[in-house]
C-alpha cells in the first residue's frame, strides 16, 4: 500500500545529512562536554558549532541561544523565567487563545502563583489584532507571548507589529516559533523579539532538541538548576547528538529555505483546491497568511478522528487539530476561539506537507479523501439530520436537515 | 572576614549573572577578570547569597583586590580590581 506522510506539523523525518552528522556523537565521540580531556573538548566544540548554526538560522548571536530538550521546554522556560524575573515590576502577562498548551498551561501555572493572565481573542482566521494587544496592556504587564505560526490552522501572526506594541511600552516579548522556525524566514532582529522558542524536529532535525533565543542582556530565571551547562541558565548534561543534529538541520534549513517553501506551497495549493471541491468542507485559518505546507479544514457531519483512522488505513497520515485535543477527544480550543461551532470543529482535519511529498501523493490523497468522506457521511446521523433538535419558530423540533449550516466559509 | 560596603564605583566591565546559581559567580569572575588589564575594575551583579563569602575568599586566594559591594535591594554589586596576573 502506498504511504503518504502529511503530518509534518507533528514531526518530520530526519534529513539524511542530519543523521550522518549525529552518528559520531552516538558512537565514538561520546564524551561529556564538561570534561577537560579531548573527548569532552570535541563534544563541547560540536555544541558550540551547533549554537552558531542555530543562531544563524534566526539571525541571532550564538551567545543568545540556550539549548533545551524541546520547544515545550523553551516555552515553559520563557514564560516562567521572565514572569518570575520581572515579578517585582508587575504580575500581569498576556498570551493569546491560539497558543500551544506549553504556553497556556505555563500561564495557568503562573495564575496559580498569583499572576493575572489575559488570553487574547482572535478573529475568524485566528489572527491576533495588535490593537487588542495594546488595549490589554496594564501598568502591571511585564510579558507578552504570542505564537508565531499555528500548527493547527497554519496562520502566521503579525509578530513584528505586536512586538512593536510591546516595545513601545517597555514590555518583554516572546514568540513561540516552533512551527515557524526553519519553515519560513524568521529573523529575531527584524521581528524585534526578546525571546523565541524553536524545535529541531520541525525542520528535519531530531526530536529531543529545542532552543530558546534570549536577547543579550535579558535576565531570566532558570527552569532547571544544576550544573553550569548553557552558561548556567539550563542545567543538565547536554544531549550532544541531538544538539549537533539541530545545528546541522538549522544549517540545511537556512540554505534550502526558499526552495523548500516553494515546493511545499505549490503542492499545498493543489491540495487545498482539490479538497475544497468537496461539498461542505471549509478551509480553516487564513487563505494566504499561512505556513507554506499547511492545509487545514473542517469537514461537516464527520468526526475528525474517524477521518484520521480511515485515511491511515489507506496509508495517509494526517492530524485532527492539536495532538492533545485529539487524544482528549475534545473540540480544539483554537478552533472554538476562532468562532467555529463545536459540532463543526469536531470535523477538523490537518494536512501538513514536507519535502518528501510529491504530486502523486496529492493525487492519491484527493482520491482517497473523497472516498473516505463519502463513506463516513453515509453513516453519519448528522449528515441526514437524524436525532438533532433545532429551534424553529421558537419551538424545538426534530431536524430534517443539517444540524449546522455555516453562515460563511472559514 | 568583614564585609565592606562601597558606593558609586566606576567599573570598567560589568557582568550580570542575576538568577544564576553557584558556581557561576566564580566561573564568570575568573572568565571576566582574564579579559581585563591589571588595575581595571570588574562589577558582578548577582543575587546569589553564597557570593558574599565566595567572592572575597576567591580574591584573597588569587591575589586580586576585593573593593567591596553595594546592596541594591534585589541583588548585590561586587567590585573587584584586577591586581594579579
Amino acid at each position: 500500500m502506498r504511504k503518504c506522510y502529511f503530518d509534518h506539523a507533528a514531526t518530520n523525518p530526519l534529513h539524511p545529512q542530519v543523521f550522518d552528522a549525529m552518528i559520531p556523537f552516538l558512537k565514538e565521540d561520546f564524551g561529556n562536554p564538561m570534561s577537560v580531556y579531548d573527548l569532552g573538548i570535541r563534544a563541547k566544540m560540536a555544541i558550540e558549532n551547533a549554537r552558531t548554526q542555530v543562531a544563524s538560522l534566526i539571525n541571532a548571536k550564538p551567545s543568545e541561544i540556550i539549548f533545551t530538550s524541546s520547544g515545550a521546554e523553551a516555552n515553559n522556560f520563557a514564560l516562567r523565567g521572565i514572569a518570575l524575573a520581572r515579578q517585582n515590576e508587575g504580575k500581569h502577562i498576556i498570551v493569546s487563545k491560539m497558543e500551544h498548551h506549553s504556553i497556556l498551561n505555563s500561564a495557568r501555572f503562573l495564575e496559580k502563583m498569583g499572576f493575572a493572565v489575559t488570553y487574547l481573542p482572535v478573529d475568524k482566521y485566528g489572527l491576533i489584532d495588535p490593537d487588542i494587544v495594546k488595549k490589554s496592556i496594564t501598568k502591571e504587564t511585564t510579558l507578552i507571548s504570542i505564537i508565531h505560526a499555528s500548527s493547527e490552522v497554519g496562520i502566521i501572526e503579525p509578530i513584528k507589529e505586536i512586538a512593536m506594541v510591546a516595545k513601545e511600552k517597555g514590555i518583554i516579548f516572546h514568540t513561540d516559533a516552533v512551527a515557524a522556525a526553519g519553515n519560513i524566514s524568521v529573523d529575531v532582529k527584524e521581528l524585534n523579539v526578546d525571546l523565541l522558542s524553536m524545535a529541531a524536529h520541525q525542520f528535519y532535525g531530531p526530536k529531543g532538541a529545542g532552543a530558546l533565543y534570549v536577547r543579550e542582556g535579558l535576565r531570566i530565571v532558570p527552569l532547571i538548576y544544576g550544573g553550569i551547562q548553557e552558561n548556567g541558565r539550563r542545567a543538565g548534561t547536554e544531549n550532544v547528538p541531538a544538539i549537533v543534529g539541530m545545528g546541522k538541520a538549522a544549517e540545511l534549513a537556512k540554505a534550502e529555505l526558499s526552495a523548500r517553501m516553494g515546493s511545499v506551497k505549490k503542492l499545498r495549493d493543489r491540495l487545498v483546491d482539490g479538497i475544497l471541491k468537496v461539498e461542505n468542507v471549509y478551509l480553516t485559518g487564513h487563505p494566504t497568511d499561512r505556513l507554506p505546507g499547511h492545509a487545514s479544514f473542517c469537514v461537516e457531519y464527520i468526526e475528525g478522528e474517524a477521518m484520521l483512522l480511515l485515511l491511515a488505513a489507506r496509508g495517509i497520515y494526517s492530524a485532527s487539530g492539536s495532538a492533545c485535543s485529539s487524544k482528549a477527544l475534545k473540540a480544539s480550543p483554537v478552533l472554538l476561539a476562532m468562532g467555529i461551532p463545536a459540532s463543526l470543529a469536531q470535523g477538523s482535519i490537518v494536512f501538513t506537507l514536507g519535502t518528501d511529498n510529491s504530486d502523486d501523493d496529492i493525487k492519491y490523497l484527493l482520491n482517497e479523501f473523497l472516498q473516505v468522506i463519502t463513506r463516513l457521511r453515509e453513516i453519519s446521523p448528522y449528515a441526514k439530520g437524524w436525532g438533532v433538535w433545532r429551534k424553529v419558530d421558537n419551538v424545538f423540533r426534530k431536524s430534517n436537515g443539517p444540524f449546522y449550516k455555516p453562515q460563511e466559509c472559514w | 572576614m568583614y564585609m565592606k560596603f562601597i558606593e558609586n564605583v566606576k567599573a570598567d566591565v560589568t557582568t550580570d549573572i542575576v538568577y544564576m546559581m553557584c558556581p557561576m559567580h566564580l566561573l564568570k569572575l575568573e572568565e571576566k577578570l582574564k579579559e581585563l588589564d591589571e588595575g581595571q575594575i570588574l562589577e558582578i551583579l548577582t543575587d546569589y547569597d553564597g557570593a558574599l563569602e565566595d567572592i572575597p575568599g576567591w580574591c584573597a586566594k588569587t591575589g586580586n583586590e576585593f573593593l567591596g559591594l553595594e546592596d541594591s535591594g534585589d541583588y548585590y554589586k561586587f567590585y573587584i580590581r584586577k591586581t594579579a596576573r
